[in-house]
């Protein structure tokens, strides 16, 4: 009783007006009548995209810094964080004048995530210490084959000239939870337990 | 001259679509020439300018009664295997009642007198005519024949009440 | 003669090619109004506003792959949507889409044929008409087809009855079978609709039932049936019968409008001032008018009410609406009677 728009059922004998059915076929026809002057709910696709809601959870995305490098250090945490295992790494040591490419001295070398396995839970973007990688707008491409939806480096990576915004899913509570000790010990209880 | 021409044709017709049907296998394609020999005789009524009537004959006939026939058959299924083999006496008995029928029918049609002149009044065929003359000359046997048939259609109503 | 002839063939295309553009129109306007009336858009991708589906879904049955079952009689299952397409065509002969001009020295009347039985003429084609339902769903050889076509056959004949009697009704208070006649008399005076209220909503039921629209689609209904007689079907085949339901629709939305609602007369015509040709363009307009009124009254039932079970349609058929047809025979009679009409 919520909405106060149910309405109890009561089984009587039909009245006359009720019997003809024709009053209930003419309101039936009153309210068919009344939606042709509606405004259609239609979105013209090609032309037109419905708006994507702004934590919309779909394609994942490397972030890089605004110098370029990129950011993920292959701390795995967002691999251990993965409900459904998609993802995985190799980390590598960065080289002497790698220092533009990448951020720290660990990078992910080879970075992989099983989009078919993926539930798009953003739960690594959660994990992630280093604020690297993001789920965006952007939907998967339809693939014929399972291995191309095996995206590496190449698919992840933001590109420099044309960088993703991420900036509404880093919303002040976001920053502030990831600083904040409740969080620390979320990680370390999710560690401990994981580790069992 | 194209009446004559139409006419044989129309007879032509009948006569072959009615001899199809009894030799038919299929009780479906029974039907359908019994129905295209409907259409044929209804063609006989149109040229003998009784159009009312050749229309009751489409409505009535093909329109209805072969419909239920068609109907039943149908929902029935019945198809070639599933007729059922008849005995030698079965076979000459319906021979022999043919044959009889038969006999009966030329012995009452062989001193019928056949009229060759078309009715005088070329109007007769028309409602108002057809009409006049049933609600004039022949009112009672209309009447009782509609009462019967009206009771007969209450008879279904009520049995279908039951 | 030979005008006369000229004049009698060109009407029959004018009928053929208008039957058939406002069938494919309607396969159009069906489209719209389900989507306006479910809040949607509808087909508008082919030409301005979609104006040109119903050339591509013309195309579209012609290209198809035609389809015959190995195990149906062949001859038959053409033979179907021929019989559905011809009696739907046949229909439209006895309409008078106009009323008569003076045109080559002579009285022109927009009616093929004004033979003095019309209603009885579009009673008939209209039975015949099942047969194509049925010899179509039997010879599918198909368990649904058939029962769509036996569904059809015991609508139809159900449906029938109840139609002639309402207009059995009309006819004794127009005193003629000509469909020209019954609008002649309409003009310059009240539509029969006022005279015959009970008679308009049995007939209005019953049309929907012969033409198997909704709520009476049950032969073809596609949520228990597949499609019903026309589930076998392909192509262009299935395309005839597609298009006889809605030539059927034209057809029965002209009659309805010329018995119950004067036809092509246009009210307060001598206020108008139109004569010879003009008028006749003006009537035949306003008669379309009315035509495409029905079409729609037929769509916005059909997307508005859900289909009635097959027992409560024989119910529905045999036991209120016959009734009530044979009571509005007897009220007629009897105002006839107080009138002094009958003598």
């Amino acid at each position: 009783m919520l909405t106060k728009r149910a309405k109890s059922v009561v089984k009587k004998e039909m009245t006359l007006a009720e019997k003809l059915y024709l009053p209930a076929i003419l309101s039936g026809m009153a309210i068919t009548f009344k939606h042709i002057f509606k405004k259609p709910a239609t979105v013209r696709y090609p032309e037109e995209k419905r708006e994507m809601a702004p934590v919309y959870r779909g394609h994942h995305v490397l972030k890089r810094d605004d110098a370029g490098a990129e950011r993920c250090t292959a701390c795995g945490l967002c691999a251990v964080a993965c409900p459904a295992e998609a993802i995985t790494m190799d980390a590598a040591e960065r080289k002497q004048g790698e220092e533009n490419l990448y951020r720290e001295e660990k990078y992910a070398a080879r970075y992989e995530i099983n989009m078919l396995r993926c539930i798009y839970c953003g739960l690594c973007e959660e994990a992630c210490p280093k604020e690297a990688i993001f789920l965006t707008d952007t939907l998967v491409n339809p693939e014929l084959g399972r291995s191309a939806f095996i995206y590496g480096k190449d698919k992840l990576v933001e590109n420099m000239e044309n960088r993703v915004d991420v900036s509404k899913r880093q919303t002040a509570d976001v920053a502030m939870f990831k600083g904040s000790e409740q969080s620390a010990k979320h990680n370390q209880l999710y560690k401990s337990k994981s580790i069992k | 001259m194209v009446t004559e021409l139409l006419f044989y044709l129309l007879s032509f017709v009948a006569i072959l679509c009615a001899i199809m049907m009894i030799f038919s296998k299929n009780p479906v394609h029974s039907i359908l020439y019994l129905i295209a020999t409907f259409f044929a005789i209804a063609g006989h009524y149109f040229l003998l300018n009784a159009q009312f009537l050749g229309m009751v004959h489409i409505i009535v006939y093909a329109g209805a009664i072969m419909v239920l026939f068609l109907y039943v058959i149908m929902m029935l299924n019945l198809n070639e295997d599933a007729e059922p083999v008849k005995s030698k006496l079965q076979k000459i008995t319906a021979t022999l009642a043919g044959g009889m029928l038969m006999l009966v029918l030329i012995a009452s049609l062989k001193n019928a007198e056949l009229k060759t002149q078309m009715p005088g009044n070329e109007d007769i065929g028309l409602v108002t005519a057809l009409g006049n003359i049933l609600f004039n000359d022949y009112l009672l046997p209309f009447e009782l024949s509609s009462l019967l048939l009206l009771s007969a259609m209450i008879g279904a109503v009520f049995l279908s009440k039951r | 003669m030979v005008t006369y002839i000229v004049i009698k063939l060109f009407l029959v295309l004018f009928v053929f090619v208008l039957a058939l553009t406002v069938a494919a129109y309607s396969t159009y306007g069906e489209r719209k109004v389900s989507a306006w009336m479910q809040d949607r858009i509808g087909p508008d991708r082919a030409g301005p506003f979609g104006l040109l589906q119903p050339l591509a879904d013309g195309i579209k049955m012609f290209t198809k792959e035609e389809l015959i079952p190995s195990s149906s009689s062949k001859y038959l299952f053409i033979l179907g949507p021929s019989i559905a397409m011809l009696t739907a065509l046949m229909a439209g002969v006895v309409i008078p889409w106009a009323g008569p001009i003076e045109m080559f020295g002579q009285q022109v009347s927009f009616q093929v044929s004004d033979i003095n039985i019309g209603i009885l003429y579009i009673f008939s084609v209209v039975s015949i008409g099942v047969y194509g339902i049925m010899i179509g769903g039997w010879a599918s050889n198909n368990k649904y087809s058939l029962l769509g076509a036996l569904r059809a056959s015991s609508q139809m004949i159900s449906y029938e009855i109840a139609m002639g009697l309402a207009i059995v009704a009309l006819v004794m208070k127009s005193g003629t079978l000509s469909l020209g006649e019954i609008v002649a008399q309409q003009e310059g005076s009240w539509m029969n609709v006022i005279y015959q209220p009970l008679g308009f909503l049995i007939f209005l039921i019953c049309a929907f039932a012969e033409t198997n629209r909704a709520p009476f689609d049950l032969p073809e209904c596609e949520t228990e049936l597949i499609g019903g007689y026309h589930t076998e079907y392909s192509s262009m085949k299935l395309g005839l019968f597609l298009f006889a339901e809605y030539i059927n629709m034209f057809v029965s939305s002209a009659v309805i409008s010329s018995l119950y609602f004067g036809g092509y007369n246009l009210p307060f015509s001598h206020l108008w001032g139109l004569t010879g040709g003009w008028l006749a363009a003006a009537q035949f307009g306003f008669f379309f008018l009315k035509i495409v009124f029905f079409i729609f009254l037929f769509m916005w039932v059909r997307w508005t009410i859900p289909r009635f079970r097959y027992d409560q349609l024989l119910h529905l058929g045999w036991k209120i609406l016959l009734p009530l047809a044979i009571f509005n025979i007897i009220i007629t009679g009897l105002v006839m009677w107080a009138n002094g009409q009958l003598s």
